[in-house]
């Protein structure tokens, strides 16, 4: 069977010129994320790479920082989920002004964030005090506070990609399932967070992404002690004063695990065309 | 007179758009909603189900009270007690055509076994015993919208709510999906209220055709009588009738153009007039000696429907006439040509308005 091809689709088509003023932009952006990376990879002591992966702290840095910003990441995800549902579900008055707020620290300097923190759950803070009189416990400078302050930068992406899918589902199923006796939660449950899966996921690997190169508000909210709170961000700021290949060592590691973890959801979840 | 099992006055206001619209329907009984687009038809099934609140009016099942806001009843889509097949089905995507059956008997209360029970017979029920397993992306339209009334049937609704379901169909899927519906519908032993805009699906799936323009009830009856005396411009057209209105004085009625015609039923008093396309004759010159109705008219439109053509007629009438393509065979019908009509007074019915 010969399949008559009309010139315009086929590959041989007539090519349509980028315009320069477009393409060298472009280029120029698409070298200004990647030539860093380059440096990094060429200043790679690559001969001592071994022994400097496995000396002492850098393992300890590394499982600290992926199981804080895994916790960080269920903790969005059980309050996020919930939080992200009433803003694209609930008319209620001031959720506009909600869901501002729950921007905040997107545009807030995570360091700034982390004094707020502190202003409330420190020692002497707002809520700190009391939580520290009634149960006990101290969460600035403690492994919860990393998760603390990495879970109060990360939400809000978890949350902004919950709710854009949320607000994309279509309702109607949701009404299906209202006809065939389901209450608002079991229809939640059962038919609303399947059909939003993909968004929940992509919204949980930008969040856990976040979390784990968190700086500014983890020094900050609970310091920088090795086993404890260092993070690998963390160990890479120290490691720059004393040791710049140490410095390297850490960043390609965490370079390394961003881009595994990104490559390997980026197919199923993040919906790339 | 016992009580129907559906009784409704469905009024919702809608920016400048308000449905008014009396409903009952008995036990058993499958009632047709028959309108143009935007007429309100969906509008009123969304609000049987729950899913549009009433802005006034009330709806009673089983002589409970479902929506009453003049008394601040309301009782909400889960607890209604009502089956709906959605126009495009909405079978859940992440389920399989079991689990999506499964699911209302799940939601009243079954363990997930008794569910998946009660799906498996009204899959079998619907001719899809073999098609459990699979996800509703994988099955054909026919098939999806059988999944969707199995799913709506598994809860034992006492009010049943189609919306289009033959719409997305193919010709001949229609046509095989219909004589199973007709069926399923005949068992079902509570009120069932099938929205459509097609006169076909209406009349064979309905014991009783209700019509709404623009939110509100024009006609109402079963399909032989609303076939026989349309009342609006829009059922005429979906019956095939012409139709005018004028006012009645024995055997003739006077129509608002100033057209007289004759016909053999006798009213008096604001009637309409009915005739069907084919009972009208086409000539190029005044009819001699005709018993009949005559009058001028300028050729509109010419269609060909099969072996006959449909000739759109202005004028002092706007009539449709069919007229076969021999008959007119030696004279070429154009736009914009002057012909006179003919009608029998035998060919009309006439009937007070």
């Amino acid at each position: 069977m010969t399949i008559l091809r009309h010139p315009s689709t086929g590959r041989r088509g007539p090519r349509r010129r980028v315009p320069a003023a477009l393409l060298l932009p472009a280029a120029l952006g698409l070298l200004l994320l990647v030539l860093p990376l380059v440096g990094l990879l060429l200043r790679t002591p690559w001969a001592s790479l071994p022994q400097r992966l496995t000396a002492p702290g850098v393992l300890t840095a590394l499982r600290l920082s992926v199981q804080c910003a895994t916790l960080a990441t269920l903790l969005c995800l059980a309050l996020g989920v919930p939080l992200a549902w009433l803003l694209a579900r609930v008319e209620f008055p001031g959720r506009r002004a909600v869901r501002a707020l729950v921007t905040v620290p997107l545009v807030l300097p995570p360091v700034v964030g982390g004094l707020a923190l502190l202003l409330v759950f420190g020692r002497r803070g707002l809520l700190g005090g009391w939580l520290d009189e009634t149960f006990g416990v101290t969460l600035p400078f403690t492994t919860t506070g990393v998760v603390l302050a990495e879970a109060f930068v990360a939400m809000p992406f978890l949350v902004i990609a919950v709710e854009g899918a949320l607000r994309a589902a279509d309702i109607r199923y949701e009404e299906a399932a209202a006809t065939l006796g389901a209450g608002r939660l079991t229809t939640f449950t059962r038919v609303t967070l399947p059909l939003v899966a993909p968004g929940v996921a992509a919204g949980a690997v930008l969040c856990w992404a976040r979390a784990l190169g968190e700086f500014g508000a983890t020094i900050t909210f609970a310091g920088n002690y090795p086993g404890r709170t260092q993070t690998m961000p963390l160990a890479v700021y120290l490691a720059l004063e004393t040791d710049l290949d140490a410095a390297i060592v850490l960043s390609l590691i965490l370079l390394a695990v961003s881009v595994a973890i990104l490559a390997g959801l980026r197919d199923r979840w993040l919906g790339s065309p | 007179m016992t009580a129907p099992l559906l009784d409704a006055r469905l009024v919702v206001d809608r920016g400048a758009f308000r449905l008014d619209l009396p409903l009952r329907i008995d036990a058993g009984e499958v009632v047709a909603l028959l309108g143009p687009n935007g007429a309100g038809k969906s509008t009123a099934l969304r609000a049987l189900a729950g899913l549009q609140p009433l802005t006034a009016g009330h709806i009673v099942v089983d002589g409970v009270d479902l929506d009453r806001p003049g008394h601040g009843r309301w009782v909400p889509s889960e607890r209604r007690r009502v089956g709906v097949v959605f126009q495009d089905y909405l079978l859940f995507p992440h389920l399989n055509a079991r689990d999506n059956v499964a699911f209302g008997p799940r939601r009243q209360g079954l363990d997930r076994r008794a569910a998946r029970e009660r799906a498996t017979g009204w899959l079998e029920r619907v001719g899809l015993a073999g098609y459990a397993r699979r996800k509703p992306g994988q099955l054909s339209g026919g098939q999806a919208q059988r999944v969707a009334l199995a799913r709506a049937l598994a809860v034992h609704p006492r009010v049943l709510l189609l919306d289009e379901p033959l719409a997305a169909l193919d010709a001949r899927t229609r046509l095989d999906t219909r004589a199973q519906l007709h069926r399923h519908l005949a068992a079902h032993d509570g009120a069932a209220l099938l929205v459509t805009h097609d006169p076909l699906d209406a009349v064979a799936l309905a014991d009783r055709l209700v019509i709404v323009e623009d939110g509100r009830l024009v006609q109402e009856g079963d399909a032989a009588a609303v076939t026989a005396r349309p009342r609006t411009d829009y059922v005429a057209r979906l019956v095939g009738l012409n139709l005018h209105r004028g006012h009645a004085d024995g055997h003739r009625v006077r129509l608002a153009d100033g057209v007289t015609l004759h016909s053999t039923d006798r009213v008096d008093g604001d009637a309409f007039v009915v005739f069907p396309p084919a009972a009208v004759a086409l000539h190029p010159h005044r009819p001699e000696g005709s018993p009949g109705n005559t009058w001028p008219a300028t050729v509109a439109g010419v269609h060909r429907h099969g072996d006959y053509l449909r000739v759109q007629l202005t004028g002092a009438l706007d009539v449709a006439a069919d007229v076969t393509a021999s008959a007119v065979a030696r004279w070429t019908l154009e736009p914009g040509q002057q012909v006179w009509a003919a009608v029998e007074a035998s060919e009309t019915r006439a009937y007070p308005a």
